[in-house]
């Protein structure tokens, strides 16, 4: 049985890696006794898959894992209490919020999430100047950027994964007590924009304060829905604060 | 207090592997401080990564945190960057369960493994807003103690301590609670502070640098006096008398973020008396206690369920000399059952097919590497140093390994060590060729990686008159050996830089003097000295002709039997006669028998301190006393070495 798991990373715990996450997830397998399904070979490892990477130090609602269940104990598992169950064997900050049974003929997170949205503090800016280097942005035909891939420097073009951007607020950040929060929803295919490139890509460049993903969206013949599937909870974007 | 979380936190998003400064193990303590409780901040002087696994630290934290009166926390060196926002902003050292700054500790507690980590320690004492030397901090400051098995010889950093403490510490640490809280309940003045070392000074296993003062004639050391009367001539380590009264620590750190030894590790002796003349740590921590198999398998059992590791490491000085550790092994390995496959780790395997056969036994699935520390290329050599392994035992072993599917052999050497010539160098050379040359039967493209170190000697050791090799004599040996080695395929040769070893001997055998050596090198930005990219050799020895000290006087000289040594006046429980017959016997090549099963030499560790060993067994594992001498056929040894396809057996 495969199922998808909904979780959150927020606060301390979002300085672990992408990596780290992982071995708490595999530690969080064992101590919780979930039967899940391994890989044959000389070291087995537990059957998980995750979906798109977060960048350490950045926090999430939105986070998603596939689990592969050994059959026939899945069938003992309570889908409902997994949520809680699991979660008090992860560290602080990481939290369930949601799983559903999934097809194993589902594409993998990486394949299919065509987009994500993110909160971006940015210090040091107004809203009004945040505003207008987001119209600047917007209007541009192209943003060349160069990335080094295999040693090679690479040009690329962020424009087209720029879906959508939006100045919601002024705030005050930690660093600065002046700033603004933008709200960007950013394409991860063919190739995934990612914050602090969005961020190099302003002129001038802007500074990248706190980053939460606040979704993920599959985006399928025109139709947009999250990776979960219909009738699984729905995500709670109101009054999630940060310990 | 001060909670630092909201100013640290904005930093972490700049720094590298910020996850080392947050906190959040798994089976972190919540401590709960309080006006009348002693707060201790417990410090490792080098990264999370390094630190965070350290056994000693981690046993304190928790007996100190089940106490009514005590609180602890832990404290790691912040990396070069975190450390640079830190002191731009102002920001001092904190710790990583609450982030409270460690000026509000009363005590902040080093734990000492490593020479080279001095400079860290005394860059976190200025971090944390202290004054580095000790007869600089006024009656608010915290004490700054220091333990581990680089107090031996505290000298280079006493001016540095307000205690030191020798020994194990798991009892010493309530009685140090004890005498700091009651000081902490009065008024306290800044008289107040020599008060409280004096009543710490008498408190056994203590010692005070301040307490006491060198005395020299002319350059020559002549030892150390007490400042005046009331403080012991000699300090004494401490010894506690049965492992099984300290079943720590009861829940084992899990990182959240990968550190060294990520694995659970369950303690199963302290002490060893195999007697290895170059090892301080086999000689500071007699006897032998082992911890009962009932207990070991228990703690084994909880660990793995709580902390979701799957590898688990017993560890002591040698671990396959513990008795009865076949059937431990096997019921550790049997009691995984159905549940996931559970890895076994020996930090160190005996050089004999016992030892590959428990390996065996242990690793299941892929056989990556084995490795064995025969030490030195020449039975004559291995004698002086008593590492009494035969030429056949190495060549069982290896044969073993290689039969049994490991493809990959490591072997660690040391040299520079006493009476060493090059024949000896080039016999390492030729070991690792015979290794080789036996792997070709079981593998296509076997390899052996021969791994050099060049040796140090160190206090309570019977090498501790010994005048360390010089730079460009240790590196002209690893030159001979990289030369004769160089044609020889499936051999490769690694080494540690001759430059670190000359600084870790001025700091292992060097008086009080190096402290100012010390002091310059951090001031002038040595830091993290035993990590290769930061070390700096020029760095020290400018401070050391700054401070008109020869290195040479301090590392290269052979000391005289009444000649003052800087630890004389602290006691590991060894007869400082017996170190220097063996010291004799070395030189002439004779060998010392382990006296777990051989009756007592009197070294002193025993008799002295009314303790005895506490081994399961009275006989000695297969393979005798001392690897030697192997009797295969009189007890079960899970090898066959006629197996030549890797497959288990």
């Amino acid at each position: 049985m495969r199922i998808r798991i909904r979780y959150r990373k927020l606060g301390k715990v979002r300085f672990t890696s992408h990596r780290d996450v992982a071995r708490c997830w595999e530690r969080a397998f064992r101590t919780s006794g979930l039967p899940i399904a391994s890989t044959e070979g000389f070291s087995p490892r537990p059957k998980m898959h995750f979906g798109l990477a977060l960048s350490t130090s950045h926090e999430s609602l939105g986070e998603y894992l596939d689990l592969d269940l050994r059959d026939p104990e899945s069938a003992e598992v309570d889908l409902e209490q997994l949520p809680i169950e699991l979660s008090s064997h992860l560290p602080d900050g990481i939290d369930i919020d949601a799983v559903a049974v999934i097809d194993r003929s589902e594409p993998s997170l990486q394949e299919s999430v065509t987009s994500c949205i993110w909160q971006i503090e940015v210090p040091g800016v107004t809203a009004e100047e945040l505003v207008t280097a987001v119209a600047r942005v917007l209007s541009a035909s192209t943003l060349p950027v160069v990335r080094e891939r295999k040693g090679r420097p690479v040009s690329d073009d962020l424009r087209p994964g720029i879906v959508h951007l939006e100045v919601l607020d002024a705030i005050s950040t930690e660093e600065s007590s002046v700033g603004a929060m933008l709200h960007a929803e950013l394409a991860t295919q063919p190739r995934s924009v990612r914050p602090s490139e969005l961020m190099a890509a302003f002129d001038p460049p802007l500074e990248e304060g706190r980053v939460r993903r606040i979704h993920q969206f599959i985006t399928d013949n025109g139709a947009t829905r999250e990776p979960l599937p219909p009738g699984a909870p729905s995500m709670v974007l109101t009054s999630v604060s940060a310990t | 207090m001060t909670d630092l979380w909201p100013q640290i936190e904005p930093l972490l998003a700049r720094v590298s592997k910020p996850a080392r400064y947050i906190g959040m193990e798994g089976g972190a303590q919540q401590p709960q401080h309080a006006p009348d409780k002693v707060a201790w901040l417990l410090a490792y002087p080098d990264t999370y990564e390094i630190g965070l696994p350290n056994q000693g630290l981690q046993i304190l934290y928790e007996i100190i945190n089940e106490r009514s009166d005590g609180v602890a926390e832990r404290t790691y060196a912040p990396w070069h960057d975190l450390e640079a926002l830190l002191r731009e902003r102002s920001i001092p050292l904190f710790s990583v369960d609450t982030h409270r700054a460690a000026s509000d500790f009363d005590l902040i507690g080093f734990n000492l493994s490593a020479e080279l980590t001095y400079t860290n320690l005394i860059n976190m004492v200025d971090l944390a807003g202290v004054p580095v030397r000790s007869a600089d901090r006024r009656a608010d400051h915290p004490l700054i103690a220091a333990g581990g098995h680089c107090t031996y010889n505290p000298e280079p950093i006493a001016d540095f301590l307000d205690i030191v403490v020798l020994g194990d510490g798991e009892e010493v640490v309530a009685e140090i609670t004890e005498v700091v809280g009651a000081w902490k309940r009065g008024a306290r003045s800044d008289g107040d502070r020599e008060i409280v070392l004096r009543e710490l000074a008498a408190v056994s296993g203590v010692y005070v640098p301040s307490l006491y003062r060198p005395v020299y004639s002319g350059f020559d050391f002549m030892g150390l006096e007490p400042v005046s009367g009331g403080v012991p001539d000699l300090v004494e380590k401490r010894t506690i008398a049965d492992l099984a009264d300290f079943p720590y620590p009861k829940s084992q750190l899990v990182p959240l973020t990968e550190v060294v030894h990520d694995r659970l590790n369950v303690e199963v002796f302290r002490g060893c008396t195999r007697g290895c003349r170059f090892c301080q740590a086999g000689m500071i921590t007699r006897p032998v206690r082992e911890r009962p198999a009932e207990q070991v398998r228990s703690m084994v059992a909880d660990g793995l369920r709580r902390t979701g590791y799957d590898e688990v490491s017993l560890t002591s000085l040698s671990t396959a000399d513990y008795s009865g550790i076949e059937s431990l092994v096997s019921d550790i390995v049997g009691a995984s059952g159905d549940g996931p496959a559970i890895t076994v780790a020996l930090p160190s395997l005996r050089v004999d097919a016992f030892g590959v056969g428990i390996a065996t036994q242990l690793q299941h699935g892929r056989r990556a590497g084995l490795t064995f520390a025969p030490e030195a290329g020449t039975w004559r050599m291995r004698q002086v140093i008593n590492k009494l392994i035969r030429e056949e035992d190495l060549y069982t072993a290896v044969e073993a390994a290689f039969a049994n599917g490991w493809r990959r052999v490591k072997l660690y050497f040391l040299t520079g060590l006493p009476t060493e010539t090059d024949e000896d160098t080039l016999g390492i050379a030729e070991l690792a060729r015979n290794c080789v040359e036996i792997g070709r039967k079981y593998a296509k493209s076997p390899s052996v990686t021969v791994s050099v170190g060049g040796f140090v000697p160190k206090p309570f050791t019977p090498f501790q008159w010994f005048g360390q090799n010089t730079i460009e004599e240790l590196q002209r040996k690893i030159n001979l050996l990289r030369d004769a080695t160089r044609r020889m395929h499936g051999v490769q040769v690694k080494w540690h830089d001759p430059k670190a070893t000359l600084v870790e001997g001025i700091m292992s055998r060097g008086d009080r003097r190096v402290g100012d050596v010390l002091e310059t090198v951090w001031r002038n930005g040595g830091t993290f000295q035993e990590w290769n990219e930061r070390f700096d050799l020029d760095l020290w020895l400018s401070a050391m002709a700054e401070h008109e000290l020869d290195p040479d006087w301090f590392t290269h000289r052979h000391r005289t039997v009444d000649e003052a040594l800087p630890w004389d006046h602290l006691s590991a429980g060894l007869h400082k006669d017996f170190l220097w017959q063996d010291w004799r016997d070395a030189l002439a090549e004779v060998g010392l028998p382990d006296c777990r099963w051989t009756p007592c030499y009197d070294c002193g560790a025993c008799t002295g301190y009314s303790i005895e060993h506490i081994v399961a067994s009275a006989t000695p594992p297969a393979g005798g006393s001392q690897g030697t001498g192997q009797d295969l056929s009189s007890s079960w040894v899970p090898v066959d070495l006629r197996s030549s396809t890797g497959v288990p057996v």
